[in-house]
This record gives C-alpha cells, structure tokens and sequence, in this order.
C-alpha cells in the first residue's frame, strides 16, 4: 500500500515516471509491446499499428486543445500534408523514409503554422471555424491538385527500407511505429514540465494573465499549432508507409472528429488520457462488429444496421462523456487507483 | 438579349435561390447563438430529420404537402427542445470546445439514428407543385427551384416579423441583448433558450425540406449544414440580417464560380471551396462579418 511520495530533491519532484510502481508498470508495459508482434495474430498488429499512429496525431492535437487550449477541426488535414508530403518525397525522389516522413513532419509544421497565425486575432468558435475552412480547403487540394497528389486515387508508396532491409510487413511496421510513437510521447512529457509546456498551460487558463507575466501569447500559440501538426504530420507519414497509399478520402474532416473525440473521452490535457483515448475509440466499433457479427445469427439483417449504429454510439460517448465525465477516461483511471491504494482502510 | 447575359442571369437567379435557403438555416443559427452563445454543429441534421418527418407524412399517411409541413416543423419544435434541455442544458457556461463537441456528437447520433429508421437510401418528395418551369422573358426557372423557394422567402418573413413584433420575438432580443437586464424585467430566461432551439429546429426542418424537394432526401442531407457557417460568419453571427444578406452573397458566388470558373478547370469543382475561401477571408479581415457586433478585445 502506499502511503505517501515524497520527494527530497526538485529531480524527483520532475521526473516523468515518479513512483517505482509506475516504473514497474511501464517496465512491464515495455516488454509487453515488444513481445506484441511475436504473439498476436495478424488482425490484432494491424490495429495496433493503427492504434499507435492515431495516439501519435491525437497526442497533437491534445497538446493544442488540452494544453494551450486553442480549437482545432482541422487536425487530419495536418496529417494529409504530412502524408502527401512523405508520400511524394518517397515515390517521386525516392527518398528513404528517415528523410521523407522528418521532410512531411516539417512540411506539416509550416501549414500548422499558417493555419495558426490568425489565432491571434480571433479564439473560441471564430478559431474552430477558421480551421474547419483550413480541413475543407486542404481536402479540396488534395483532391484537385491532381498533378501532384494523383487526385482521387491518390498515391501509391513503396515499402520502407533501410540499409536494404525492407519493412514491408506489419510487423516490421510495428517497430518503426512503435519506437516513433514512444519517443514522441517521451518528448510531450518533457514538454509540458519545460518553460514552453508551463507557457502553453497557462496561455490556456487565463491569456491575459498569461501575457502579464511574460508569456508571448502570439509566439507561444503558434509554437502550439506547430508542434500540435508536427505531430500529425509525422503521424500522416508513418501511415502512409503503414498503409502504402494515401487518398484524399482518408483525410476527412471525420477523421478530424474522431480524433476530437479520442481526446475528449480520454482527457483533455492528459498524455495517458490519450492513450486510453485511443484505444478506447478505436476498440469501441470493432466490440460493435464483433456484437452485430453474433447478432446476424439469430437476426440476419443487423449487419446492416453495424454502420449507423457505430455513428450513434459515436455520438452518444461525446454526448455522455462530456456531461458526466468531463475528464474523460484518464480521470476515471485515476479514480480507480485511488480507490485501490487506500483499500481496504476507505470506504 | 446575347446568350452570354443569359446564362450570367441564369446564374444569378439559381444562385439567389441557393442563397435563400443557406439565409434560412442561417437564420435557425443565429437564433441559437444569439439567445445562447452556441454554435451548432447540428444544423445539418435537424435540417435533415425535417425533411424525413415530412417525407414520412406524405408518404405513410398521404397528408397532403401544407400538413405534412406543418407536422414536420411542430416535431422537429420538439425535438429542439428536448436538444436544449437534455444535452445543452447541463453545459451550460462550459468551455467552447465541450459546446462544440457535443452538438458534432448529437450530429453523429441524428445521422445515425435517420439511417436506422429511414435506410441510407435516397428518397424524393412525391411531385407537388406544377411541373411547368416559370418564365421570365428568356430566363427559365425550373418549378422545382421555384416554389420552395418561395416556401423558404415566406419562412423567412414569418420569423423575421414574430421576432420584430411579437411578444416573445422582442423577449427573444432583450434576451440576447443583455441577459442579466431581460432576467430582472422577468423574462424567464429559460424558456428564451429552449423556444431559441425550437425555433431553430423549425426553420432548420423548412430549409431541409426545401432542400429536400429541390434535390431529394438522405441522411447525407445534413453535409449542406456545414455551408451555413460561411454564411453566418460573412453576415455577422449576431444579425438576423445578415445571415439574409450573407446567404445571397455566398449563394450567387458559388454559382457564379461554379458557371464560369469550373468549367475553365476540367476535374475540378471550385463551387465547394468558394465559400469557405470567403469564409477564410472575412475572418481575416472582418471577423465580426458584415453585420455583426464588433467585440472590443486587445490582447
């Protein structure tokens, strides 16, 4: 049981993994993610190849809403350039991937930059509805700039190598993923106890006390939109070498929902939260599927009723979650372990 | 009269018949944000849900057009009430993000749940109005462009003068105005915000069922919705005239560019993205819009 944590020096006070039980677990959860591939069946890789690229962008998009508290609907329009960008490197210079999708990342951070500038100038719903107009005019050139991005059929990709090894399986996938993934989650934990996280918190809180004390609004929210469509770029290029084909059909402003939506149910602010976020999302349809799939034996037309019923349960997550548990699942998770490391001496 | 002045006639009016109904969603919206400072995302589906109650009307019970109308817009009053109530209500005073989120969330259930009932089929209002194109000189209007226009134009002037002089139309503005003063003169507050959803919800089923008409009816109707907010940012998303104005403006641009531009591009649609490229400039230059509030913020 534990009774309590304390610190003796400030290095204590900010490491990342604070207690030896949360070293542990995340010990365990590192051997567990390695040992992943070798275990789990095609299926289960191939979501979990998915899973992790989609926390890789959600955790962007979480550092723009939850940390500095900006709105963006245009989040997967960040991910189509870092795709397009990464997937026209790589077929049309046939460059290797350790410069193609760094090259999407970088290409999405001047978009973010663009995008963001005006965020100065107009906040809340005037910003949301600035970046809708961003997600609706990016899709448009990717579907129309036919010459470069191959318009609806979009652009096909080789299989990534290095140094003549081809990754060209999902598991082979899964590590770059992975290791890119966990390395971008280590660099946010680390930006939020920086001087910059600390500015992006309290830019959120109260921008004009913020500004008082010495935070650049301007320069700081533009960091944010950088760093939240870096991400989503890097995300966008890890998918393309995942899925080996980029359409303007997998930029949509859904998937700028959905990913609004990861970050809500698993926490607004919260690095864990979209963890869970993800996974949470994400399992939710395929628990539908597999329901609808028992269903059909005793009831032959539910299949068709699997893809409305995933838009109401969609809504109805963000409908409930927001009113009843406005933190989402990282509070809830929180809840939990309180509970348990204080029972049985609490009621 | 050349054919060239014809065709940019032709243009103009199917753009001022666009822009008419774009004005009456935009109406339904500005109402909402008005009495409630919330922005809604699902314009489109109640827009959506409109069409389909009067559809089921004229379909399942024969009503005939004036009653199914009349029922869709009295359902769809309630269906905004219950909105307000249940899922607007309880978050009331929370940030932007959790308002904005919860109405794109009540678009994914209506969208969702109009597919369960109604199929993702498309459907078509069964013929109600003469099919007989209206002439002006050398200018044609299709019938089906024609009446529900005029449905849409009557909408708009009932709204319009119920706000100016009824009773709860001038509660409706003081409320608006200033909530706190309309709350001491005993205007019930509440009330202001769930009658402000419900008639948003009306004109929402109005346009969608004029919508409906012109081009049929599926549970992707509702995509029509996220047109609105070009339009409300142009006029101002405060005024009532402005979402008139701004839905001619961006009604009659698209067509125009739709007329002239796209078929100098093969392949490419400029139409769709026009609106949103004004939308990207008003913020820019004019973020309160052409008749909208200008709040005073220096950072």
């Amino acid at each position: 049981m534990l009774i309590g944590n304390y610190k003796e020096s400030y290095d204590s006070d900010e490491a990342i993994f604070r207690t030896p039980a949360t070293r542990a677990w995340m010990g365990a959860a590192a051997v567990a993610a390695i040992l992943f591939p070798f275990v789990a069946g095609d299926y289960p890789l191939y979501m979990a190849n998915l899973m992790l690229v989609l926390a890789l962008a959600a955790l962007g998009l979480n550092i723009l809403i939850g940390f500095t508290g900006q709105i963006s609907l245009g989040h997967a329009a960040f991910m189509g350039v870092g795709a397009y960008g990464t997937a026209v490197l790589a077929s049309r210079f046939g460059l290797p991937f350790w410069i193609s999708i760094p090259a999407g990342g970088a290409l999405a951070t001047g978009a973010g930059m663009v995008v963001g500038a005006p965020s100065l100038r107009i906040k809340g719903l005037y910003l949301a509805i600035a970046t809708l107009s961003a997600q609706v005019i990016f899709e448009w050139v990717f579907t129309n700039w036919t010459s470069v991005t191959g318009g609806i059929r979009g652009l096909n990709v080789a299989p990534a190598s290095i140094a003549g090894f081809r990754l060209d399986t999902d598991e082979r996938m899964y590590f770059l993923i992975l290791s890119v993934t966990v390395v971008h989650f280590l660099l946010a934990s680390n930006l939020r106890r920086s001087r910059w996280g600390r500015a992006f918190v309290a830019v959120r809180d109260r921008d004009v006390a913020a500004e008082i004390v010495g935070v650049n609004l301007f320069r700081t929210k533009i960091l944010a939109f950088m760093v939240s469509s870096y991400y989503a770029g890097i995300a966008g290029g890890l998918w393309v070498y995942f899925t080996k084909v980029v359409t303007p059909e997998n930029f949509q402003l859904s998937l700028s929902i959905q990913f609004l939506a990861i970050v809500i149910v698993g926490g607004l602010g919260s690095i864990k939260g979209t963890v869970y976020g993800t996974i949470f999302m994400t399992l939710v349809p395929e628990m539908l599927k597999a329901g609808t799939g028992v269903a059909r034996t005793f009831w032959p037309d539910a299949q068709s009723y699997l893809f409305p019923l995933r838009d109401v349960v969609f809504g109805l997550l963000i409908v409930v979650f927001l009113i009843f548990e406005p933190h989402g699942l990282a509070e809830i998770w929180n809840r939990i372990k309180r509970f348990f490391s204080l029972w049985p001496f609490k009621k | 009269m050349s054919e060239g002045l014809v065709h940019l006639i032709q243009l103009l009016v199917s753009g001022v018949v666009t822009g008419g109904i774009y004005a009456l969603v935009a109406m339904g919206f500005v109402v909402v944000y008005k009495a409630t400072r919330v922005i809604n995302f699902a314009t489109g589906e109640f827009m959506m849900l409109g069409a389909f109650f009067a559809w089921t009307a004229m379909s399942a019970v024969q009503a005939p057009f004036v009653v199914a109308l009349l029922a869709a817009v009295a359902a769809s009053a309630l269906l905004g009430m219950a909105t307000e109530r249940l899922v607007l209500r309880p978050l009331l005073g929370q940030r932007t993000i959790s308002i904005i989120m919860v109405t794109i969330g009540l678009a994914a259930i209506f969208k969702g749940l109009a597919q369960i009932a109604w199929s993702g089929d498309y459907r078509s209002f069964p013929t109600i109005f003469p099919r007989s194109p209206i002439e002006l000189g050398p200018i044609l209007i299709p019938s089906r462009q024609f009446y529900p226009f005029l449905i849409a134009l009557g909408a708009i002037v009932i709204v319009g003068l119920g706000f100016r002089f009824t009773r709860t139309g001038v509660a409706m503005r003081a409320t608006a105005d200033d909530q706190m003063a309309a709350f001491g003169m005993g205007i019930d507050i509440r009330r202001i915000f769930s009658l402000s959803w419900s008639l948003a919800a009306m004109t929402a089923a109005v346009a969608g069922i004029v919508v409906g008409i012109i081009g049929g009816i599926s549970p992707q109707l509702g995509a029509i919705g996220l047109r609105t907010f070009p339009v409300v940012i142009l006029g101002g998303l405060d005024s009532i005239g402005g979402a008139l104005v701004g839905g001619v403006i961006i009604g009659v641009l698209e067509n125009l560019a739709g007329g002239y531009i796209d078929p100098m591009l093969e392949g490419t649609s400029v139409k769709e993205v026009v609106p949103f490229v004004v939308l990207v400039v008003t913020l820019m230059v004019r973020p309160y819009g052409l008749f909208g509030t200008r709040e005073v913020e220096r950072l």
